[in-house]
């Protein structure tokens, strides 16, 4: 059945009937990541271990393996890939354009910037890397949005603002590399975006925005669906065009915020990911944002344990197998439905 | 009794003034069409009713309240509008959009009413859609087309019903055909129309009101037969006409040249 056309059947029923198998798939997909991500690493471990230890025993030989190293860092890569999937597909939304994603309003320079001058210049305080990042990422987006508001929010006007203001921080960031050059690998990693050594305490910061944002995004679903209509369409259908597209903006700059302050400027989830959706489920964001969550999350754990294992025991950085293994996936997808 | 009325509208764009101080009352249960050349504001004034564009002096009001007053979905549960050439996303059925013209009547923690269904029906057989109603949007031709956005407005309900030249890249057929949809909607659910229309002819044949604007102003405002005059198309549009009568007694303008230019 996948071999037939990506969405674009008009046969009510039909639809319905695809997009459960989609979601359906994704679903495995995702399951099926996390379970790889949990089993597979520089130590291999049963199902059966992993379930015993994470639900009935404490006392198991993998017991320590498991607990504070494998599931935290699962749940970690599950939920960044939620929360910046959800943020692509919002913006994608929001903008009205197919390039747009939490680069686009400035969160990742901000992220970044923020970040790199922790590591580069306070290198003994590691620990504020991810709340400075957050801090440098909502101030960049916002920013941003102060510069393109005139009178409301133009979707052409945050993006360029937003391609300024990114240009500019990026600058700030190669500066430090090249003045510090002597420091650079973790900043490095972190700029790719990476999974390893992320724990509970990693998972307590970004839970709660994965489920603020992710209900306040289901919740914005419909009005999504009539910012695509344009905005004088959904303005005659009585949408309040601007409160809705500052506020799902909002939705999504701290959807991603959060994601990268964590692991880092994980750049392919966001954009590729929801376009992946679309083209499977069609622009229906009530169907487009739950799936692109959840092929967020199998994207991230599948990516993770692949960085893993592949060049065991060296660990790549998550973000190099995404976007090396997921471009091309992508590009095939693109190819299928022109 | 007036439904909508503009009271000393004016617009303007970057220090040129596009409407000035404007003020029309348009009746309820008319058909009342906008016409006059490229740049006399037709477009503007229909945006500016339709809250696409913030007038900077002036108000319009909607059954005697300010339109800037009221709720977004209040509005639209009233006035319905069709924007120049609107596009849809590639993936949309004929029902998923008209469907969203039940938004302004949902709350946001509900989903589709048994209601919102009938209305859509409705929609559907009213516009001669429901045979098209799983057909994908962007396959249909631009009269079918046309068709599915104005039954996404009538699924609103509204009371009045905002076009912005509803007929631009249509053959003759499809029109008429628009045209007489439109006809039909006011005369049997007594739907106000207000339109902006390229076609002198269709504006005459069709409209029980007639606006004619001249760079931002109201040059005549009646009925056909009174408006529609050599007179007002030669110090409007700079052309020579003729006007007869057709077999129902409307208008019909035949243009014989443009106006010489003195001097």
């Amino acid at each position: 059945m996948l071999s037939k056309k990506c969405f674009s059947y008009g046969n009510i029923r039909e639809r319905g009937a695809w997009r459960a198998l989609v979601l359906t798939i994704f679903t495995l997909l995702a399951v099926g990541g996390m379970i790889l991500s949990l089993t597979k690493g520089a130590l291999d471990i049963s199902l059966n271990d992993i379930i015993s230890a994470v639900f009935f025993d404490s006392s198991g030989a993998n017991w320590q393996v498991i607990w504070n190293i494998r599931l935290p860092r699962t749940l970690v890569g599950a939920l960044v890939g939620i929360n910046l999937a959800l943020a692509g597909a919002i913006l994608q939304g929001v903008m009205k354009n197919p390039l747009a994603d939490p680069h686009i309003i400035g969160i990742s320079s901000g992220a970044g910037l923020a970040g790199v001058t922790i590591m580069i210049l306070f290198p003994h305080k590691e620990y504020l890397v991810t709340p400075i990042a957050f801090v440098g990422a909502m101030a960049s987006a916002l920013f941003i949005y102060i510069l393109a508001w005139r009178g409301g929010i133009r979707p052409i006007r945050i993006i360029l603002a937003g391609v300024a203001v990114s240009a500019f921080l990026n600058s700030g960031i190669s500066a430090l590399m090249v003045f510090y050059s002597d420091r650079v690998h973790g900043a490095l990693m972190w700029m790719v975006g990476g999974l390893s050594a992320r724990s509970w305490p990693h998972l307590d910061i970004i839970l709660p925005y994965t489920i603020v944002g992710g209900v306040l995004a289901i919740l914005g679903a419909r009005r999504l669906n009539l910012l695509n209509l344009g905005d004088d369409i959904a303005r005659g259908l009585g949408l309040n065009v601007e409160v809705s597209r500052i506020a799902m903006t909002a939705v999504a700059a701290l959807l991603a915020a959060s994601a990268v302050s964590v692991v880092g400027l994980l750049g392919f989830v966001g954009l590729i990911v929801p376009h992946a959706a679309r083209l499977l489920v069609g622009s229906d964001y009530r169907y487009l944002l739950p799936a692109s969550a959840i092929l967020g999350v199998a994207v991230v754990t599948l990516s993770d344990t692949l960085a893993r294992v592949a060049f065991s025991p060296i660990e790549i950085p998550v973000g190099i197998i995404m976007a090396f293994v997921g471009a091309p996936f992508f590009l095939y997808l693109l190819r299928r439905d022109a | 009794m007036a439904i909508m009325k503009v009271k000393d509208l004016s617009v303007d764009f970057s220090g040129v003034s596009v409407l000035k101080n404007l003020t029309i009352a348009m009746e309820k249960g008319q058909i009342i069409s906008v016409i006059g050349p490229n740049g006399s504001g037709k477009s503007t004034l229909l945006k500016a009713l339709s809250r696409n564009l913030k007038p900077d002096k002036g108000s319009v009001y909607l059954d005697d309240n300010n339109l800037a007053q009221l709720s977004a979905k209040f509005i639209a549960r009233k006035m319905a509008v069709l924007p120049q050439s609107p596009e849809a996303p590639k993936d949309l059925t004929v029902r998923d959009l008209v469907e969203y013209g039940r938004y302004p009547h949902q709350s946001w923690w509900q989903g589709k009413s048994a209601q919102d269904d009938q209305c859509v029906d409705w929609a559907l057989v009213q516009t001669g859609l429901e045979d098209m109603a799983s057909r994908i949007v962007s396959t249909l031709s631009g009269g079918e087309r046309q068709r599915v956005w104005i039954a996404m407005a009538l699924a609103q309900k509204p009371e009045i019903l905002l076009l912005d030249e509803p007929t631009t890249y249509l053959d003759i057929c499809h029109q008429l055909e628009i045209m007489e949809l439109l006809v039909a909607f006011n005369h049997e659910h007594s739907i106000t129309v207000a339109m902006v229309l390229h076609d002198i002819n269709h504006a005459a044949r069709y409209s029980d009101c007639v606006v004619i604007l001249r760079q931002g102003e109201v040059f005549a405002i009646g009925s056909p037969d009174e408006v529609i005059t050599p007179h007002a198309l030669r110090a409007v549009f700079g052309v020579e006409s003729e006007i007869r009568m057709d077999n129902v007694g409307r208008p019909v303008v035949i243009i014989t040249g443009l106006t010489k230019k003195r001097g």
